[in-house]
């Protein structure tokens, strides 16, 4: 890879400052996916700013009825914490199917949403969830976060800071992992929540996204039985090497009534 | 431009100059000798150099040496204990026959050795999804599989 300029500046004001200074500087978080990139030199920024020593981007806490997580917690602490296998456990489990264990120990929940993979599991988990990102500049709705192929609604100098989940009745996380590299070929995320039920979809579009009719549907009967009729489109799912759009459109149904079944 | 790291690795306090886009692999291997950790693909999917950075399995050609300041390193060379008996991983691997041509080893020795710290008493299901992410070309699985089930279960039977 080209080289950069390395920072790890110790606050988020001190990262907004390098990030403003230096057009064609770019966060690091885990590095997960930045640094292959940088690899095949499909990147090559000027500057990396590391946001591993700022201290407050970490940890997990209980805030009232929601679940805060500090943008730069990995996966592997998600899937620990005492406090989210407690209060929403769906989460700790999908947060437990991203990648392997090498990258769960160094990929971060913050990376992850803002690099925004149309296959990765976090945007499901958010969108799912009702969730709110944090910003150092605002509180961005997760339905308005993801608008896009690797693309969200984060502005340029914009770092996210933490996630803020409400506290489901229940959720789970059911997924088509692909074999090889563990991404979703499809990922459905339910959420009973207090304001109905969520079903949003990960890896079968460009950007994630919630399937009205069953929310509708689970809403008025949370059974397999009345979400039994419904069909998504294959109109705007993903055609790849991986699965066919026709495919995908079969298994969000499939996941989304396995998910269901799921509550007993 | 480089940059001055330090960090311990297998309990010994090492320092160097990287360029920042140096890999801890390469640091481990090319600047401190220590060609234990292999490089088996270099694009985060095959495990073979992976080391533990503060207890913690991760794949060293994902992380900048940078990243790694101030930490402390264990590569396959820091495992055996200083009198040559080894780590209940590796004499499980002798003990199953958990190699063929050796070149993931060092990968599949430090990620269980992860494992057995995670799971004590891990079954067959939980080591194969545990080793997802790395790879044997020579598709010795079982060999490799049988050791880490025996040495998670020799190392809770210790504790």
């Amino acid at each position: 890879m080209e080289n950069f300029g390395y920072h790890a500046p110790a606050s988020v004001a001190d990262a907004a400052k390098l990030l403003d200074a230096n057009e064609d500087a770019k966060l690091m978080a885990g590095g997960m996916t930045l640094l292959p990139t940088l690899k095949q030199r499909l990147a090559a920024p000027s500057d990396l700013i590391d946001l591993a020593s700022i201290p407050d981007l970490k940890g997990v806490c209980r805030d009232g009825d929601d679940i805060v997580i500090g943008a730069m917690t990995t996966h592997a602490e998600v899937h620990e914490n005492a406090a989210v296998r407690e209060a929403i456990p769906g989460l700790a489990a999908l947060a437990g199917q991203i990648g392997d264990p090498a990258v769960r120990h160094r990929g971060t929940i913050g990376g992850s949403i803002s690099n925004a993979d149309p296959a990765a599991d976090y945007p499901a988990g958010l969108v799912g969830h009702g969730a709110t990102v944090v910003t150092n500049k605002r509180k961005i709705a997760a339905d308005d976060f993801f608008t896009g192929l690797f693309d969200t609604a984060l502005e340029p100098g914009e770092i996210v800071t933490s996630v803020r989940f409400p506290i489901p009745v229940w959720s789970t996380y059911q997924k088509l992992r692909h074999p090889a590299s563990g991404y979703a070929v499809v990922g459905v995320l339910v959420a009973q929540t207090k304001a109905g039920v969520r079903v949003a979809v990960t890896g079968a579009g460009p950007s994630v996204f919630r399937i009205a009719a069953m929310e509708e549907a689970l809403s008025r009967d949370f059974s397999v039985k009345s979400i039994e009729g419904l069909t998504v489109s294959a109109d705007d799912m993903n055609n790849d090497m991986h699965a066919s759009a026709a495919y995908r459109a079969h298994v969000v149904g499939v996941l989304a009534k396995r998910a269901v079944a799921a509550r007993g | 431009m480089l940059i001055d790291v330090n960090m311990t690795i297998n309990g010994k306090a090492v320092s160097g100059q990287v360029e920042a886009r140096t890999l801890l692999v390469e640091f481990i291997r090319d600047h401190q000798r220590l060609t234990g950790t292999h490089v088996g693909c270099d694009t985060t999917q095959c495990g073979c150099c992976t080391v533990h950075v503060d207890g913690k399995a991760v794949k060293s050609c994902t992380i900048l040496a940078v990243q790694a300041r101030g930490k402390d390193v264990l590569t396959i060379e820091g495992l055996a204990n200083a009198d040559g008996t080894l780590h209940p991983v590796q004499e499980a691997f002798r003990e199953h026959h958990g190699l063929q041509c050796g070149f993931c080893t060092p990968g599949m020795v430090m990620m269980g050795v992860d494992i057995c710290r995670r799971h004590p008493n891990a079954d067959e299901q939980t080591v194969r999804h545990e080793l997802e992410g790395n790879i044997c070309r020579c598709t010795g699985y079982q060999g490799i599989v049988e050791a880490i089930m025996d040495a998670s279960a020799k190392m809770a039977g210790a504790r």
